[in-house]
C-alpha cells in the first residue's frame, strides 16, 4: 500500500511534466494539423535555457532560492517562447499549403539541428545540478518503507494545476482563445472573419514553447540532470499522451499526460524499468484500436 | 453488344433490383433517415428528391455501405442472388453487390490519369486475374489478356463520354464538367447492377447538363442496369427520371412517376413552403 | 524596398541575439564546486551579425527584379534514360581509376540508403502511408541474419530470403491492427513500434547480446568461396580459385555489387509492381480512401501489402548491413535513421525512383565527405533537410508518369 502511494506520487509528477509538454503538440495539431516533430526539442532547450538562468541568478541576485527560481521560470518561459516563435516562422509557416509531409520533414531536421546546436553549444556530457528545493515531508510510514512527498512534487504539481487553470480561462473565456478556437475549426473561414491566422498560429507555438520551458525546468530541478539528448524521448512520449488523450483536446493532453506518468511509475516499480517504454507504446496501441481517436477527442464522422 | 453492356441474362419476371425497407438513420437525436421504404427497378431511373437537409445523402450512404442504418434492411437482387447491403462493407457491396456510386464532391484520384482512374475500377477484376499482382509479375499471358480486357472496356467508356482524348491527362486538371463525367465512366467500368448518382448535374451549364441525360438514358437502355439519382433540380429529373422519390426531413413525403409528383400537394408545399398566413384568407 | 530590407536584417539579427543569448553567451562548465557558468558573449555577436547579414542578403535578393529561379528540369522523358546511366555508371564505378576502397564503402552506404529509400517509397509514396518506424524491419532483418547465421549456421544466401519474410511477417502482424488509423495516428504507432523493437534489443539479453550487439558474423560468400585470406580445409578462397592475389579489396567490391544488385531488384519489382493492379490501388488509395472503397477496393488489405513488401526490402537491406558490418548492435537502428530514410524520399519527391537516389546521394554520401567535421556534419544535415523543403516542398522530383497510357508513348 505504501509502495502503491509512492509510485502514485511519482507518476503524478511526472505525468504533470508530460502533460505540459503534450499540450504544445496537441495545441499545435489542432491548429495547423502538423506533428510538431520539433517541440521536444523546445523542451529540452528550456530545459538548458533554464539551468543558466537559474545559475546566472544566483550569481548575480545572491543567495534566495525563491526569488533565483523566480527569476529563471520567467527568463526561461520567455526565452523558449522566442526560440517556438523563430521556429515557427522560419521553418513551417512558409509550408503551411505544401503538401502534408513537408512541414513534418522540416520538423525533423528542424529536430535535428536544435539537438546538434546544443550539443555544439553546451557539450555533450550530462550537466549535473545539485538539489535546489530540498526537503519535504513523510505521509506514512510503515516498518521498512516510508512514503515521501517532497516540497518539489508539490510545487510541480500545483504549478502544473495553476498553468491549466490559466490555460484554460485563456482558450475558452478571452477573445484570444475564441480566435484560437475559430481557427481551428477552419482557418479560411476565420481569416475571412477578419482574423490575423498567421498571428494566432504564432500564438500558439509562443504558449506551446512557454509551457514546454516550464516542463523543462522542472525536469532540471526534479532529476537534477539533463543532457542533449532529452528532447528526443520526452518528445514522443508527450506526444503519444496527446494522441492518447484525444490530439487537438487540452483535458485530453493533460490526462494523457498523467496517464503516462502513472503508466511509467507503475511500470517501473512492479515490473521492469528497462520495459517501460514498451508498456507505453503498448497501451497507446490498445487505446487506439478500440478508441481510433484517443480518450477525450471526438469521434470524426466521416463526410462524403 | 458493346464490352460495357451486362451479359447475365435477366429473370424474366422483373421484380425489383433495390429494395429499402423501413430504414432509419440518427445522428445524435437527429433522424437523417426516419422510416423509409422503396424499391427501385433495373432498366429504369429512379430519382430520389427533396429540398436540402432532406437525407438524399445520407440515404445513398446507408445504400452503398458507409453508414450502417440503425435499422431496416437493403436489400439488392443481384443475378448471382439477392444481397442484404446493410451487412456487407462499403467495399464488398461495390465488388460483390455490384454497387457503385458517384459522390457530390467528385472523388477522383486527381494526379493519377484519366486511363489510371478507369483502370483502378476494375481493380477486383484485375487482381484475380493477376493472381494477387504474382502473375502479372511474372507476366504471364492470363494477365495481359485480362489487362487488355481492362483497357477495352476503358476505352470504350471514354468513348461514351468523350473522354477518349484525355485519357492520358491527369485526371485532376481536368475542367468540372469533364470530371463529372469521368466519375460516371469510372463507377461504371466496376460493371455495376445499379449506379448510384449523387447530385450529377450539379454545377453544369445547361449544354452539359443535356449531354449528361443523354448518357444516363444510353446507361439505363444500352446497359440495362438500374440507376438511382439524387437530384436538386426538378426539371433535371422530370426529364428523364422514371420513377421519382421525394424526400423531406428524412421520411418520404411522395412517390410516383413524374407527372404525378410534379402535381402533388405535398411536394409543392415542402419545396416552396408552407404559405403565410397573411397570404392566405384566414377563414 | 532596400529600406525594408535593411530594417528586417536587423529585426533578424536583434531575434538571433534573444536566441544565442543563454544558448551561446553561457557556457556550463563543470568546475570543483558543481556547475558554473562562463560567459563568451563574443559568439553572441557573431550569431547575430550572421543572421542579419544572410536576412539582408535574401531581403535584397527578393527585392531586386532579377528572380534567380533554382529548378530541376521537370521532364519526364529524359527520366528513362537518365535511370539507365546511372545504373551503367554504378556498374562501371568499381572499375574506374579512382575508385579506392574508401569509395566504395562510401558508394555501398549509400546504396543500403537507396535500397531502404526505394523500399519505404512503396509505403509513403506509393501508398501514402505514413510509417515513422521503418528502422525497426531493417533491424528484424538484420537480426535475423545474425541470429540464423550464428545459432543454426544458416548461410547468408539462405537467410536472405529468410530475413525478408521474417520482417514481412512482423509488418503484417503490426499492420493488422493498426492499419485503419488514420494517417498521423498510424505515424505515432509505427514510431512506437520501432522503439519498442530497439528496446527489445537493447534488454533480452540472451538472445540478442543486448547493447554490447552481435558480433562475429558470418560474412557472405561467393558461391561457396569465401573473400578470408585462408579457406577452412578442402574448400577454396574467391582469390585462390580465380587464381588472383589475395586482397580485401574483393570483398568491398563483392559487398558493391551485392548491395548494387539487391538493390536494383528492388526498384525492378517496384517499377513493375506499380503497373499492376495492386500498385495502382496504392496510389489510388493514397489519393481518396473513400473513393476506392466505392470501387470494390478493400484498403485494409492494399495497404497490409504496402506495407509488407516495404518490410521486406528493409529486411533484406538488414541482412545484408550485418553480413557487411560483422557486427551489429541496437544503436545502429535508433529513431534517426528512420528519420533519414523518410527525409530520403519525401525529399526525392514522393514516388520518384531517381528522386530517391538523388536525395540519398545529397543526404548520406555528401555528408560522409565531411567526417571531419563530425560536430558540424549532422548539424548541417538537420539545416539540409529544412533547406530542402522550403526550396521544394514536394520534392526534388515531383513529376508523376502514368502507369499506362491509352496514347501512344510520348
Amino acid at each position: 500500500m505504501e509502495y502503491f502511494l509512492q509510485q502514485l506520487i511519482n507518476g503524478l509528477t511526472l505525468g504533470a511534466i508530460y502533460g505540459l509538454i503534450a499540450i504544445g503538440y496537441t495545441m499545435v495539431y489542432g491548429i495547423i494539423g502538423m506533428i510538431n516533430f520539433a517541440h521536444g526539442e523546445i523542451y529540452m532547450l528550456g530545459a538548458f535555457i533554464s539551468l543558466i538562468a537559474y545559475l546566472a541568478a544566483t550569481t548575480i541576485g545572491g543567495g534566495s532560492v525563491a526569488v533565483a527560481l523566480m527569476v529563471a521560470l520567467l527568463a526561461t518561459m520567455l526565452l523558449t517562447a522566442l526560440w517556438g516563435w523563430t521556429v515557427e516562422r522560419v521553418a513551417y509557416r512558409p509550408l503551411r499549403k505544401a503538401p502534408r509531409l513537408a512541414p513534418l520533414i522540416s520538423a525533423i531536421g528542424v529536430s535535428i539541428v536544435l539537438q546538434n546546436f546544443s550539443q555544439l553549444a553546451q557539450g555533450a556530457r550530462v550537466k549535473p545540478l545539485p538539489p535546489v528545493v530540498r526537503g519535504g515531508f513523510t505521509l506514512m510510514q510503515s516498518e521498512d518503507f516510508a512514503v515521501n512527498l517532497s516540497w518539489l512534487q508539490i510545487f510541480i504539481v500545483m504549478l502544473t494545476a495553476v498553468l491549466m487553470a490559466v490555460f484554460t480561462w485563456v482558450i475558452t473565456r478571452t477573445s484570444l482563445g475564441r480566435a484560437q478556437r475559430a481557427t481551428e475549426q477552419d482557418m479560411k473561414m476565420a481569416s475571412l472573419l477578419g482574423i490575423n491566422v498567421d498571428r494566432i498560429v504564432s500564438i500558439t507555438f509562443v504558449m506551446g514553447a512557454a509551457l514546454a520551458a516550464v516542463a523543462g525546468l522542472m525536469v532540471t530541478l526534479y532529476y537534477g540532470v539533463i543532457d542533449f539528448y532529452i528532447g528526443f524521448l520526452a518528445g514522443i512520449k508527450a506526444f503519444t499522451a496527446a494522441v492518447l488523450g484525444g490530439i487537438g483536446s487540452l483535458p485530453g493532453a493533460m490526462l494523457g499526460g498523467l496517464l503516462i506518468g502513472l503508466i511509467e511509475a507503475f511500470w517501473s516499480g512492479y515490473f521492469s524499468i528497462e520495459y517501460k517504454d514498451v508498456a507505453t507504446f503498448g497501451i497507446l496501441v490498445m487505446v487506439l484500436l478500440f478508441r481510433p481517436t484517443g480518450l477525450l477527442g471526438r469521434p470524426e464522422v466521416e463526410k462524403i | 453488344m458493346s464490352p460495357g453492356a451486362t451479359d447475365v441474362a435477366r429473370p424474366a419476371s422483373e421484380g425489383p433490383l433495390l429494395n429499402v425497407e423501413h430504414v432509419s438513420m440518427r445522428f445524435g437525436g437527429l433522424f437523417a433517415v426516419n422510416d423509409l421504404s422503396f424499391s427501385a427497378a433495373p432498366r429504369q431511373i429512379t430519382a430520389v428528391i427533396g429540398p436540402n437537409g432532406a437525407g438524399k445523402t445520407t440515404l445513398f450512404n446507408c445504400i452503398t455501405g458507409f453508414y450502417k442504418p440503425q435499422i431496416g434492411q437493403i436489400t439488392l437482387h443481384h443475378p448471382n442472388g439477392s444481397m442484404r447491403l446493410e451487412r456487407l462493407d462499403d467495399h464488398a457491396i461495390a465488388a460483390k453487390a455490384g454497387v457503385a456510386r458517384t459522390f457530390q464532391n467528385i472523388r477522383l484520384f486527381a494526379k493519377m490519369s484519366v486511363l489510371e482512374n478507369l483502370m483502378v475500377a476494375q481493380h477486383t477484376r484485375l487482381m484475380r486475374a493477376s493472381v494477387f499482382s504474382l502473375a502479372g509479375l511474372l507476366g504471364l499471358a492470363r494477365y495481359r489478356r485480362a489487362e487488355r480486357d481492362a483497357v477495352e472496356l476503358a476505352r470504350h467508356w471514354l468513348e461514351r463520354v468523350g473522354l477518349t482524348a484525355q485519357a492520358d491527362e491527369e485526371a485532376g486538371s481536368l475542367p468540372y464538367g469533364h470530371q463529372r463525367r469521368l466519375e460516371i465512366a469510372r463507377a461504371m467500368c466496376t460493371r455495376p447492377q445499379l449506379l448510384c448518382l449523387d447530385e450529377p448535374a450539379a454545377g453544369l451549364n445547361p449544354r452539359e447538363s443535356a449531354e449528361l441525360n443523354g448518357l444516363l438514358r444510353s446507361i439505363r437502355d444500352d446497359d440495362g442496369i438500374g440507376l438511382l439519382l439524387i437530384e436538386h433540380d426538378m426539371s433535371v429529373v422530370m426529364g428523364i427520371s422514371d420513377h421519382v422519390v421525394v424526400l423531406d426531413y428524412g421520411r418520404k413525403i411522395a412517390e410516383g412517376p413524374p407527372v404525378a409528383i410534379k402535381a402533388d400537394p405535398a411536394v409543392i408545399r415542402a419545396y416552396l413552403g408552407e404559405p403565410d398566413e397573411a397570404e392566405v384568407p384566414s377563414c | 524596398m532596400a529600406r525594408r530590407a535593411v530594417i528586417d536584417a536587423a529585426l533578424a539579427g536583434l531575434v538571433a541575439a534573444a536566441l544565442a543569448f543563454p544558448m551561446l553567451g553561457f557556457r556550463l562548465v563543470d568546475s570543483a564546486t558543481g556547475l558554473s557558468l562562463a560567459t563568451r558573449f563574443d559568439l553572441v555577436l557573431w550569431a547575430a551579425g550572421l543572421v542579419a547579414l544572410g536576412r539582408l542578403g535574401l531581403g535584397l535578393l527578393r527585392a531586386s527584379t532579377i528572380g534567380i529561379s533554382l529548378s530541376l528540369p521537370a521532364l519526364p522523358n529524359i527520366r528513362r534514360p537518365v535511370g539507365w546511366v546511372l545504373a551503367v555508371a554504378a556498374l562501371a564505378l568499381p572499375l574506374m581509376p579512382f575508385a579506392d576502397r574508401n569509395l566504395m564503402d562510401k558508394a555501398t552506404l549509400v546504396l543500403i540508403y537507396i535500397m531502404l529509400g526505394w523500399g519505404l517509397n512503396i509505403v509513403v509514396g506509393l501508398a501514402g502511408l505514413l510509417d515513422l518506424g521503418f528502422v525497426a524491419f531493417y533491424a528484424v532483418g538484420a537480426y535475423a541474419y545474425a541470429l540464423l547465421s550464428q545459432n543454426f549456421g544458416l548461410s547468408f544466401w539462405v537467410c536472405l530470403p529468410l530475413a525478408g519474410i521474417l520482417a514481412a511477417g512482423f509488418g503484417v502482424a503490426l499492420g493488422f491492427p493498426v492499419l485503419r488509423l488514420r494517417g498521423d495516428y498510424l505515424a505515432i504507432v509505427t514510431l512506437g513500434f520501432g522503439e519498442i523493437i530497439r528496446v527489445i534489443l537493447q534488454n533480452w539479453q540472451d538472445v540478442t547480446g543486448g547493447p554490447a550487439g552481435i558480433s562475429g558474423i558470418e560474412r557472405p560468400s561467393f558461391f561457396g568461396l569465401s573473400f578470408k585470406a585462408s579457406a577452412p580445409e578442402g574448400q577454396q578462397t574467391f582469390a585462390e580459385f580465380f587464381g588472383l592475389d589475395y586482397s580485401t579489396d574483393h570483398r568491398v567490391i563483392f559487398l558493391y555489387f551485392l548491395i548494387l544488385i539487391l538493390a536494383l531488384l528492388t526498384n525492378l519489382f517496384t517499377l513493375r509492381i506499380r503497373r499492376l493492379p495492386v500498385g495502382r490501388a496504392w496510389e489510388a488509395l493514397r489519393e481518396d480512401e473513400i473513393a476506392c472503397r466505392s470501387l470494390g477496393i478493400n484498403p485494409t488489405l492494399v495497404k497490409l501489402s504496402a506495407f509488407a513488401l516495404g518490410a521486406m526490402f528493409a529486411g533484406f537491406a538488414g541482412s545484408f548491413f550485418a553480413t557487411r558490418q560483422g557486427f551489429i548492435s541496437p544503436e545502429s537502428f535508433t529513431f534517426i535513421e528512420s528519420a533519414v530514410i523518410l527525409a530520403i524520399v519525401v525529399l526525392g519527391g514522393m514516388g520518384s525512383q531517381i528522386g530517391i537516389v538523388l536525395a540519398a546521394l545529397l543526404l548520406v554520401g555528401l555528408p560522409e565527405w565531411f567526417r571531419d567535421l563530425a560536430q558540424y556534419r549532422m548539424l548541417a544535415f538537420g539545416g539540409a533537410m529544412v533547406l530542402i523543403m522550403l526550396w521544394k516542398p514536394s520534392g526534388l522530383l515531383s513529376a508523376r508518369e502514368p502507369t499506362i497510357r491509352l496514347g501512344e508513348r510520348a
